[in-house]
């Protein structure tokens, strides 16, 4: 673990629904699978589809990928989704030569109005030290091999700025349309832990 | 899974937050009081108004405490009612600092 940041403050209510979780636990009143399916539900299925249907919409209408790196926050408001925690997102492009990569240094900046609730390991400490001190090895333990001649450029999320990667569209998926593309994409993808 | 319609269509003060039609959360520990209570109450085999009453009270003593905020205290009200737990459990059960991850 590193030890380069202070713990993240535990808010009275978040320790008091740890508290009821761990009392009901004691009572063998808490079935954590289905807790947790749920869960994992919100982390994968809500979210990301928002996000996924940005990029699908950027791969098939370059003038909207234009607007979308140029100003993110108004390229997604365009397709209705926004809200307090989706402001300011910055749009950037994954290339033959450019691999990007999301993470939030100091606590867990995420842009949830497109990707959903962040999993568990983006707010970890030895992912929030290891993807600015040695991405390359830390996304080859994720499953993400970037050749070496591939820059790899890190993006630390804040309030005022929340990032999201536009992946390059997969070889062989000419034909395909909006939503064929978008359920090509996954949030993992979108923070740059992965490619479609 | 999907929401319980009960749970999920709730409409007045205790709607579910939403963006867009699809559930919101300001932080992780959110969605997991949600989804705490929606199994638990499913578990102990209450009508879903035992916890929606509570939520309702909540709120309307304090209309501007986060909506989330409501929840876990209507949860927790419901489980101290029904003899599951004591606020003195609960105090002892309290962690002062988040668990590793």
């Amino acid at each position: 673990m590193s030890d380069h940041h202070a713990p993240e403050p535990l808010a009275p209510v978040e320790a008091r629904v740890a508290a009821i979780e761990t009392v009901l636990e004691r009572r063998g009143l808490l079935d954590r699978s289905l807790v947790d399916a749920m869960i994992e539900q919100y982390e994968h299925n809500l979210g990301p589809m928002n996000g996924a249907r940005v990029v699908a919409r950027a791969w098939l209408d370059p003038a909207y990928k234009r607007r979308l790196l140029a100003d993110g926050t108004a390229a997604i408001g365009e397709l209705g989704y926004g809200g307090p925690e989706g402001h300011h997102v910055v749009v950037v492009e994954n290339t033959p030569t450019v691999h990007n990569l999301v993470v939030c240094t100091l606590c867990s900046c995420y842009p949830w109005p497109l990707l959903g609730l962040p999993p568990t390991w983006y707010k970890s400490a030895p992912y929030r030290s290891r993807a600015v001190r040695e991405p390359r090895a830390l996304l080859a333990e994720m499953g993400t091999e970037i050749p070496d001649d591939v820059e790899i450029r890190v993006w630390d999320s804040s309030a005022e700025a929340r990032y999201l990667v536009l992946p390059e569209r997969p070889a062989g998926t000419d034909g395909l349309d909006e939503e064929q593309l978008a359920a090509l994409v996954d949030r993992d993808a979108m923070i740059g832990v992965a490619r479609p | 899974m999907t929401l319980r319609d009960d749970v999920g269509l709730m409409a007045g003060p205790e709607a579910l937050p939403r963006d867009n039609g699809e559930l919101v959360f300001a932080a992780p520990w959110e969605g997991r009081a949600l989804a705490i209570a929606v199994t638990t109450v499913e578990r102990l085999g209450l009508p879903w108004d035992e916890f929606r009453s509570r939520l309702i009270a909540a709120i309307a003593e304090a209309p501007e405490r986060p909506y989330y905020e409501s929840w876990a205290l209507a949860l927790e009200r419901l489980l101290v009612d029904h003899g599951i737990t004591s606020p003195d459990e609960l105090a002892g059960a309290t962690p002062t600092e988040r668990p590793p991850l």
